[in-house]
């Protein structure tokens, strides 16, 4: 039987998840054993080859290249999972929310502290670059999510517990110690 | 001279329980090793029925807990699962209606929002997240007032006093337009004990102490173990 396929991205998020994702130590051992990742950032395949199994997200919307990755994820995944904070509720990047996105740009480009008021001003608008979204979305305001992990990052042993009970087609059981927003 | 204390019966989920009368069913399950849930309610405070984390029901009608009194055989509903997931869904409000970024709040560990979060296992708030425009008041010398934070419970308000009984925190407008307002002259002429229980009065991180955040390690928080609601939980045991 072949194993059953994994795939991660980070979107408007930091990497910290998929680095808690690593902290599970040598337990990476028992994982390559009993799955097989597709595209990820942590094998640096670009592109599905093949539909997944689990899906796994971190960062939240914040952009248009955003929400056309994670719409493909949903395509090609059969269970998708919100990985921490900023995918669940838009975390760090979406204090921004409450600021058009005019003003974030020009506080950006125009008038941070680094910005030569000699210079010229110049807000990147080249057609290749996403377009900004009016705010950040958390991931299951976009598509349908089937599981949500929180923390910031979520813990190793979360993360853990969380992909051994879907392989073991187990309900997620999970003990106080394990939902953290922090 | 007080009168001695009449002793009345009723029960919560089917538990016998006694109490006294006068005492509100907060109170009353409390001295049973009976936890309901509350966030606006603090001990020692005129009762504000603001949240309504703590609703009951009794001969199916809903009540708040911590100002209704209890009374000779009264039948108290608290842990069934239609009222625990209405509190929840009130925390998850309380959640979308602010804007509550735990990684980076001097409270987590120690808030009580977020705790009752952690105990009714919210991994998503099921209504869509608001993100008000809300200020920061960080002027102020020794208090500094995070609004994207506060839940409009008013324990400031009915709490937080000068020595000659001035109020240091007051509430403008109603509904969620409600915004709390401080005196800055007099926050910063509260004595530093006073100045650190306006801060652990408010059950979220809105009211800071500054200079002082992110004192006690994570693992040595307040809910970093074990679930809110669990001392008066064990105390009976
Ligand atoms: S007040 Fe509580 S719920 Fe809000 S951000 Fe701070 S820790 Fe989280
Ligand atoms: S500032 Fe804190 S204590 Fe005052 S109303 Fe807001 S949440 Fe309650």
């Amino acid at each position: 039987m072949s194993k059953p396929v994994i795939a991660t991205a980070s979107l408007a998020g930091c990497f910290g998840c998929h680095m808690s994702f690593l902290d599970i130590d040598e337990r990476i051992l028992a994982l390559v054993d009993l799955v097989e990742f597709n595209k990820s950032p942590i094998n640096d395949i670009k592109t599905f080859t093949k539909p997944v199994d689990i899906g796994i997200i971190e960062g939240g919307c914040c952009n248009s290249e955003n929400v056309e990755v994670l719409r493909e994820f949903r395509k090609h995944c059969k269970v998708l999972i919100s990985l921490g904070e900023c995918a669940i509720m838009g975390g760090l990047p979406a204090m921004r929310n409450a600021i058009p996105v005019r003003e974030c740009l020009e506080e950006a480009y125009f008038h941070s502290p680094t910005i030569d008021p000699a210079d010229p001003k110049i807000m990147p608008g080249d057609e290749d670059l996403p377009i900004i979204l009016d705010k950040v979305y958390p991931l299951h305001e976009i598509v349908k999510i089937d599981a949500y992990l929180p923390g910031c990052p979520p813990s190793a042993d979360l993360i853990w517990k969380a992909l051994t009970s879907l392989l073991e087609g187990k309900p997620l059981d999970l003990s106080y110690n394990l939902i953290k927003f922090d | 001279m007080s009168k001695p204390k009449t002793p009345i019966h009723f029960t919560v989920d089917g538990k016998k329980c006694q109490a006294f009368l006068g005492q509100t069913i907060l109170q009353a399950a409390k001295d049973n090793g009976v936890y309901i849930p509350a966030l606006c309610r603090w001990e020692g405070f005129e009762p504000a029925g603001a949240c309504r984390v703590c609703t009951v029901r009794v001969a199916g009608r809903t009540m708040a807990a911590c100002t209704q009194p209890v009374t000779e055989g009264m039948a108290v509903e608290n842990n069934v699962p239609d009222l625990q997931d209405m509190r929840k869904s009130l925390i998850e409000m309380l959640f979308v209606e602010g804007n509550h970024m735990c990684p980076t709040c001097e409270k987590s560990g120690n808030c009580e929002l977020q705790a009752l979060a952690y105990r009714f296992q919210m991994l998503v708030p099921r209504f869509p997240f608001q993100f008000p425009a809300r200020k920061v008041e960080a002027a102020g010398k020794k208090i500094l007032l995070e609004h994207n934070r506060c839940i409009k419970c008013l324990r400031c308000v009915r709490g937080v006093r000068t020595r000659d009984n001035k109020a240091v925190f007051g509430a403008l407008r109603r509904s969620r337009d409600k915004e709390i307002t401080v005196d800055q002259a007099l926050a910063a002429a509260l004595p530093e004990k006073q100045a650190r229980q306006a801060m652990d009065r408010c059950p979220v991180g809105s009211i800071l102490r500054k200079e002082v955040g992110f004192v006690v390690p994570i693992g040595k928080r307040k809910y970093d173990k074990e679930p809110i609601g669990s001392d008066v939980e064990k105390a009976k045991d």
